[in-house]
């Protein structure tokens, strides 16, 4: 048996246990139920068919110098093969009456998939295997492509199918201002109907196309003709747009994408406290729950009403900076431990910390101040009041009575002219305040001696410290500091909920947080808050995803070391070097001048 | 104040049984350039680590300036006026090259990050000029224009040199370079050679290298140190060093003297 024969026997092997996997697991029938073509596609049906042109296309890919009818033999085999691990569990499922006793997914559902709705199930795995054939073909037509037409298709068909998974956002954010039968017309009870689809995806790849083609050139030139003025006068603009457009957000979202927002937003916060220890000062902390449950427990203990509080409970904006303060008071003093290790071993006493606060939290010990297992409730949500938020409403009243006309808002007064932050679009406002805050220290630690500091420490400790860098003070400052956006994180957490219990501040927050900003990108601010869209606001929209999350997040972090180590929006060094990588400029001649 | 920038009286520092430096005395008097050679092993390195602070010496005194630096931390060796390459070149690889130098300007910075997060003027001044100063060293040191590079992109040499750049960014009173021209070509070499003559005679540091290459060695030096198993078997000027049958049977073992005296006789 030749190589080239071996290497396709190998792919469509791999790709077809990949589908067998995803079936038995219960992906397929659990994906089966979203539409992103309303009735004609389903997130299942595009898993399981991009599984077969992946294959062809690999196949395809991995012949040298070939013809186009062996790489058409090699892409239909791959294909073909694909579908065989899977035809062999129908034939299992057939002869073997109670296969749901061992693999619980194997039924009927996961079986009427997989035969395309074939009565006769054998029947139904041939065809299975042929369409796969067939579409290992179409991954060769895909391998076929030159460059300039397949980038654009690939990348139109990504955000076409995109949409049609998101459906559901655009349909909320367009129904109170389209008639109902226009958006009948457009989206199913899932996904795009398939006009609306085709005619997304066809201008989409024209748009790529173009840009591809010189209008991404043309677009750079025309900003290179700007005088600096208007330079200058371009982002003014864009920058005022981002920034309505930031205000105006959660009455186009609605309160179910607020909260997702909000939820996001948390994560926003926690990823860049974090982002200071990891991603700066290369220190592994797994135990940043920690911060973010001191900060939560210190608001429910200074605002709660309920026995644990205080006789006269604080304000919300009075237990914020103590909150804060506590958290960076905890980084401090659980850094001084482990100051002298490195690496793994710091990795693994800090997993303990957040094992403990966790530990602590429902101990009967603490029972009579924190609550113990049954929490802390009666946590009031955070508002303004009095002056403050007469003044505001003077502002803000005229700008929402104006916006209304448009079906939309902002920030909002109650009827006793008072402002609360009690539901998801009045909470984002708090979120989208903290962020900013917080992307702002973090921007100015970053590019700041600090920031440098950090840098050598996580390069190489060693040298740090022959450089003159008193390395015990710098990575005291990263723990201490890295600790403030948690418990502000929690703070605001504390009083989003209302009530907080020892069972939100588990472990996997921690590995949450730092599957996150591994995913966006170490050490990049941007790449934080992509990270937290992409592993917390999408499985939080797709409710399918909720019960395969730790897989994914696995998945996510496989797939990203293996094709995108730097992450998804890496830090600007890093993506000069990536577009460095074409050209030798390391060829440059030094030479000492004499 | 004595003459000598370095003094070291009977060091000794252990590895369990090994004695990595036994018995040392060495002086350096300010302004020279000196080397230290040896065999593998001979506790070369051992002795720039002790003088820096990586190890602690188990007996004995050190004293840089008059000032004792036994049992400093690294860092506060490195801001009294030492400052240190190493053998395998330890550049901070995914940071730039001009970042590399600011990192090694640390001993005379002083902006906290309270500063950073307000914004201070001041604080902005200070990075303004420790940028200008990183690009002045940056071009001393013969690598113009690949600042914004990352250090681990740049060729061996450039890497060497960089790590020189770096170290004097915290304006030393005393350099220590472990094996400057290691891996370097003859061409690269006599750069380097001439190149750390240049940083004695303008710019007044007093260096002390470990080196194996004889022609660099016997070429820059004014003294030359030869340590073997952590004891120092002989100290002169270069010209006594080479023809000194103690150092010629450490490197070539026991005979060699012999050995060599025989072929002279013969040519």
């Amino acid at each position: 048996m030749n190589e080239e024969l071996r290497g396709t026997i190998k792919t469509g092997l791999i790709a077809g246990i990949v589908t067998l996997s995803l079936g038995m697991i219960g992906i397929l029938v659990a994906f089966n139920e979203r539409f992103i073509v309303t009735d004609v596609v389903t997130l299942a049906d595009l898993l399981l068919f991009g599984m077969a042109v992946a294959a062809g296309y690999l196949a395809a890919n991995s012949l040298k110098q070939s013809s186009v009818v062996s790489k058409l033999l090699h892409g239909g085999l791959a294909g073909v093969l694909t579908g065989m691990p899977t035809f062999l569990l129908i034939l299992l499922a057939r002869s073997w009456e109670d296969i749901r006793s061992s693999f619980i997914n194997v039924g009927p559902d996961l079986l009427d998939i997989v035969t395309l709705n074939n009565a006769n199930e054998i029947m139904g795995g041939i065809l299975l295997m042929v369409v796969f054939g067939v579409l290992g073909l179409v991954g060769v037509g895909i391998a076929l492509l030159p460059e300039r037409f397949r980038r654009p298709i690939f990348m139109g068909l990504t955000w076409s199918v995109g949409s049609g998974v998101m459906s559901d956002i655009l349909s909320g954010i367009l129904r109170p201002r389209l008639s109902t039968d226009t958006l009948r017309s457009l989206f199913g009870n899932t996904g795009l109907q398939p006009v609306p689809f085709t005619v997304l995806f066809v201008v989409l790849t024209a748009v790529f196309f173009w840009w591809q083609q010189g209008g991404q050139t043309r677009y750079h030139a025309l900003r290179q003709n700007l005088t600096p003025s208007q330079q200058k006068n371009t982002r003014r603009i864009s920058i005022s747009l981002l920034v309505i457009f930031l205000f105006i957000l959660p009455s186009l979202l609605g309160v179910y994408l607020s909260e997702i927002f909000n939820e996001v937003g948390r994560f926003v916060l926690m990823g860049l406290g974090l982002n200071i220890a990891i991603g700066l000062a290369g220190l592994l902390d797994l135990g940043y729950v920690t911060n973010f449950a001191v900060g939560a427990y210190i608001m429910a203990l200074l605002t709660s009403s309920s026995e644990f509080g205080l006789d006269n409970p604080w304000s919300f904006w009075l237990a914020v900076p103590i909150c804060i303060l506590a958290a960076m008071f905890t980084g401090f003093i659980l850094a001084l431990p482990v100051l002298k290790m490195r690496g793994d071993y710091l990795a693994i006493a800090t997993l303990g910390f957040g094992e403990i606060i966790r530990v602590l939290a429902r101990s009967d010990a603490l029972k009579p101040v924190i609550g113990g297992a049954q929490g802390i409730l009666q946590i009031p949500a955070a508002q303004i009041g009095g002056f403050l938020s007469q003044t505001l409403g003077y502002v803000l009243n005229p700008i929402n009575s104006f916006l209304e006309r448009f079906e939309l808002g902002i920030l909002a007064t109650n009827n006793n002219g008072e402002i609360v932050f009690g539901n998801p679009p009045q909470l984002y406002y708090l979120f989208i305040l903290a962020s900013l805050l917080m992307l702002f220290i973090s921007r100015r630690l970053n590019n700041s001696r600090t920031g440098r500091r950090w840098m050598a420490i996580r390069e190489d400790e060693d040298v740090a410290a022959a450089m003159g860098i008193n390395t015990t003070n710098a990575k005291v400052l990263a723990f201490t500091l890295s600790a403030a956006s948690g418990g502000l994180a929690g703070a605001i957490f504390a009083a989003k909920l209302g009530s907080i219990f020892p069972s939100s501040f588990e472990l996997l927050i921690s590995i949450n947080v730092l599957a996150l900003i591994i995913v966006g990108g170490l050490g990049s601010i941007p790449g934080v808050i992509v990270g937290a869209f992409a592993l917390v606001g999408i499985p939080q929209l797709l409710s399918e995803f909720a019960e395969f999350r730790l897989l994914l997040y696995g998945i996510a972090l496989i797939v990203m070391m293996l094709v995108r180590p730097e992450g998804l929006w890496p830090s600007e060094v890093h993506r000069r070097e990536i577009h460095r990588e074409g050209d030798d400029e390391t060829a440059v001649p030094v030479s000492v001048k004499p | 104040m004595s003459d000598n920038i370095l003094e070291a009286h009977q060091v000794v520092k252990r590895f369990g049984g090994l004695l990595a430096t036994d018995h040392l005395d060495y002086e350096l008097p300010r302004g020279m350039i000196a080397s230290i050679i040896g065999p593998n092993g001979a506790g070369k390195t051992t002795f720039f680590n002790c003088l820096t602070g990586f190890y602690q010496i188990d007996e004995g005194r050190l004293e840089f300036n008059g000032k004792s630096v036994i049992g400093l931390e690294s860092y506060e060796i490195t801001q009294m006026g030492i400052s240190r390459t190493f053998q395998n070149i330890r550049l901070f690889n995914n940071m730039t090259v001009l970042e590399n130098i600011m990192v090694g300007q640390e001993p005379h910075l002083k902006s906290s990050w309270i500063g950073a997060l307000l914004g201070l003027p001041s604080v902005r001044r200070e990075e303004e000029a420790t940028e200008a100063r990183a690009r002045e060293l940056l071009e001393f040191v013969g690598l113009r224009g690949l600042g914004d590079q990352l250090a681990k992109n740049l060729p061996y040499g450039a890497q060497r040199r960089l790590e020189i750049a770096r170290a004097l960014g915290a304006q030393p009173k005393l350099l220590l370079l472990d094996e400057p021209t290691a891996g370097m070509n003859p061409r690269e070499t006599a750069q380097t050679t001439t190149f750390i003559k240049r940083l004695r005679d303008e710019l007044g540091i007093t260096i002390l290298m470990i080196e194996h290459d004889m022609k660099v060695v016997m070429g820059i030096s004014e003294k030359v140190t030869v340590l073997d198993y952590g004891r120092k078997i002989a100290e002169g000027l270069p010209h006594e060093i080479q023809s000194n049958p103690v150092v010629i049977e450490a490197y070539l073992g026991k005979g060699a003297t012999a050995a060599l005296m025989a072929q002279e006789k013969q040519a």
